[in-house]
């Protein structure tokens, strides 16, 4: 027991400092790219001021900001800062870039577990389905299905969905995270998961296909391998199969799958928060990339940067945990 | 050889091909076992001798129902005298006919071993396992480990339990010793012997001929996926007179202990069988109707061989 503490606070050091490097290397870069960029953040906040300023206050501003300071310093300046948690002021929202992304979060991170969920089971009975029935009609069928759904995009999905639901039925509300007029303290977490299942859906969509199609195949694999060979020698059947061997030797590539599908996950967040309205982390991005909000655009890379690293850091975990052979191996 | 008249096993004219693309699209029937016979009476163990690729594991599969789907199966294979239907084999694997597999990959790799040596079926309690474990000198916590902890004899011990733990009245193992030690290979053998000496029946796959020759009661040697001779194992020991066929004996010479003299050439391939009777080409007796037709089953002096020049 002491040994398996050990190992695991031996991993967790070593993912620590390469996460670190990581981050390290995604803020120079991105700042860079950001300061090579034809965005300029004093005109947005000028802009964003809503009045005339004169050409001394914008030189005041400027001062300021320290523009005439080389990217390198400004890069320093801005880490420590960075460093002491200060991510800095959004020109949009005109509040702690810190706030909004901690606020903004929270409701993308509902989302995206509501839909992390579903797809992972969605995703994985249909891909055993498929394993199981391999070559005939269910499976074919099942193929289709995931071809088309892989091959459309999610936003106009997201669309159709939207249109269908919510227009023509009117089961589902046309967007947001809570009824509109309704003040934030009197919303009900039935409110909240009403608004939030349409969009999970859809993103679920992008992600499950995937863990569908690899495990079938996965289960395939298993379903031709000399062991169930024997299991059928030995008088058990196709579902005592699934059950006592397919499971197993395909729960460990599905949930690593399911863990490195955060980055996919980040990434379809976008699209659809921005075809629902849903105010989370994904719709912020956009906004604050279409209006020049440097100090909000960094801020959420480099939070989407941690937490597509964390979910592959839980996915390796899971590995030594669920795969005896990893396990006893490195002990 | 008393002759019983209740047979367990029956195989006759046994034929297996594949089905495989030959270039880009062209299909073509790989023929791997070509008119194979063997009978199995119960109380018995027979021991099937040949060289890789003489269709030996293939026999196993066929006989359990076990072919993949690319595989046509041609001729007739009864058990208990009645014919093995793919709906019968389904029925009697695993309870009837039992299975000693080759190697450790036929094992779950990630299920611990007691689990998997009891089986799927709930009614078997552990208890029996763990004395058939300590039979075999394999430790108790063998049960916890997982297959890929296991040393190669171990995980032959494990399969062999596997088998034993069931009451079927057939087994076949596919060479159930190699890795073991002379005493396990022996524990091994001589619990088969007790099987078969209940009224069970074994068949033994294998390529150490020196143990299944004193295990076994009858030998089949196969050859380019045919039978060329079943013989009582006793004429394996007498030495070449005893044996009928010209492969046979030239098996028994080329074994170390008997001079160590090769034949020339080599087994023939799928695909590119010879005409008349497989072991021709190679054949020191070889006449002119070898390579015509292939030769009947003839039984002589209490064997049976497909040979024009048996004696």
């Amino acid at each position: 027991m002491k040994g398996s503490l050990g190992r695991l606070a031996r991993i967790f050091l070593t993912y620590s400092i390469k996460m670190t490097t990581l981050l390290l290397a995604v803020s120079v870069i991105s700042f860079a790219l950001v300061s090579e960029s034809p965005v300029d953040p004093v005109q947005q906040y000028i802009l964003g001021l809503g009045t005339a300023v004169s050409p001394e206050q914008r030189e005041q501003i400027e001062d300021y900001w320290g523009v005439d300071e080389p990217p390198a310093e400004r890069y320093i300046h801005w880490l420590s800062e960075l460093l002491q948690g200060n991510l800095g002021e959004s020109l949009l929202y005109r509040r702690p870039v810190a706030d909004i992304i901690g606020e903004r979060f929270l409701n993308s991170l509902a989302l995206m577990l509501c839909a992390w969920v579903l797809s992972g089971g969605i995703g994985f009975t249909l891909g055993c389905i498929m394993g199981m029935y391999q070559g005939q009609w269910p499976d074919k069928i099942l193929k289709r299905i995931c071809y088309i759904i892989s091959s459309v995009p999610t936003f106009w999905l997201g669309l159709v969905l939207l249109l269908v639901f919510s227009v023509w039925l009117g089961w589902f509300p046309i967007g947001f995270s809570s009824p509109v007029g309704v003040l934030e303290e009197e919303v009900t977490i039935w409110q909240r998961l009403y608004h939030l299942i349409l969009p999970a859906f859809t993103l679920s969509l992008l992600s499950f296909v995937n863990i569908a199609l690899h495990t079938r195949q996965k289960l395939a694999d298993v379903l031709n391998s000399e062991y169930v060979l024997f299991a059928r020698a030995r008088g058990e059947g196709p579902w005592t199969i699934l059950r006592r061997h397919g499971l197993r030797n395909i729960l460990l590539p599905a949930v690593t799958l399911q863990f490195a599908s955060f980055a996919e996950l980040f990434g379809g967040s976008v699209l659809a928060e921005n075809v629902f309205s849903y105010p989370g982390l994904g719709s912020a991005v956009s906004a604050a990339g279409l209006n020049s909000d440097v100090p909000l655009l960094l801020g959420i890379t480099l939070f989407s940067t941690l937490f597509v690293c964390v979910g592959n850091m839980i996915a390796n975990l899971l590995y030594g945990i669920i795969d005896p052979q990893i396990q006893e191996v490195s002990l | 050889m008393e002759q019983k008249k209740e047979t367990l096993l029956e195989i006759h004219d046994l034929s297996i091909s594949f089905r495989m693309y030959h270039q880009g699209l062209e299909q073509k029937e790989l023929q791997v076992i070509s008119d194979l016979y063997l009978t199995i009476y119960p109380g018995e163990i027979v021991a099937v001798a040949g060289s890789s690729g003489s269709g030996k594991s293939l026999l196993a599969s066929a006989i359990l129902g076990l072919l993949p789907g690319n595989a046509t199966v041609h001729g007739h294979l009864h058990y208990q005298g009645q014919e093995l239907t793919p709906e019968r084999q389904r029925r009697l694997r695993g309870r009837e006919i039992a299975l000693v597999p080759q190697s450790v990959a036929y094992l779950d790799p990630l299920m611990k071993i007691g689990p998997q040596t009891d089986g799927h079926e709930k009614s078997r309690s552990p208890e029996r396992r763990r004395q058939l474990f300590a039979r075999f000198g394999l430790p108790e916590e063998t049960e916890g480990l997982y297959p890929f902890q296991l040393s190669g004899g171990m995980a032959r011990r494990v399969l062999v339990s596997t088998a034993l733990l069931t009451d079927a009245r057939l087994v076949i193992a596919d060479e159930p010793t190699p890795g073991m030690s002379l005493d396990q290979a022996l524990e091994a053998l001589g619990m088969f012997r007790e099987m078969a000496d209940e009224g069970r029946a074994v068949i033994l796959i294998t390529h150490d001929i020196d143990l299944a020759f004193e295990f076994a009661d009858r030998v089949a040697v196969f050859y380019g996926g045919t039978t060329v001779e079943t013989a009582p194992a006793s004429d394996f020991k007498k030495g070449p007179e005893a044996l009928r066929h010209p492969y046979s004996k030239a098996l028994w010479s080329a074994l170390p202990q008997n001079g160590f003299h090769p034949i020339p050439g080599f087994q023939p391939y799928p695909g590119d069988l010879p005409e008349g009777c497989l072991f021709a080409p190679r054949c020191p007796l070889k006449t002119a109707e070898c390579t015509a037709a292939v030769p009947p089953v003839q039984e002589i002096r209490g064997g049976e061989v497909r040979c024009y020049h048996g004696t």
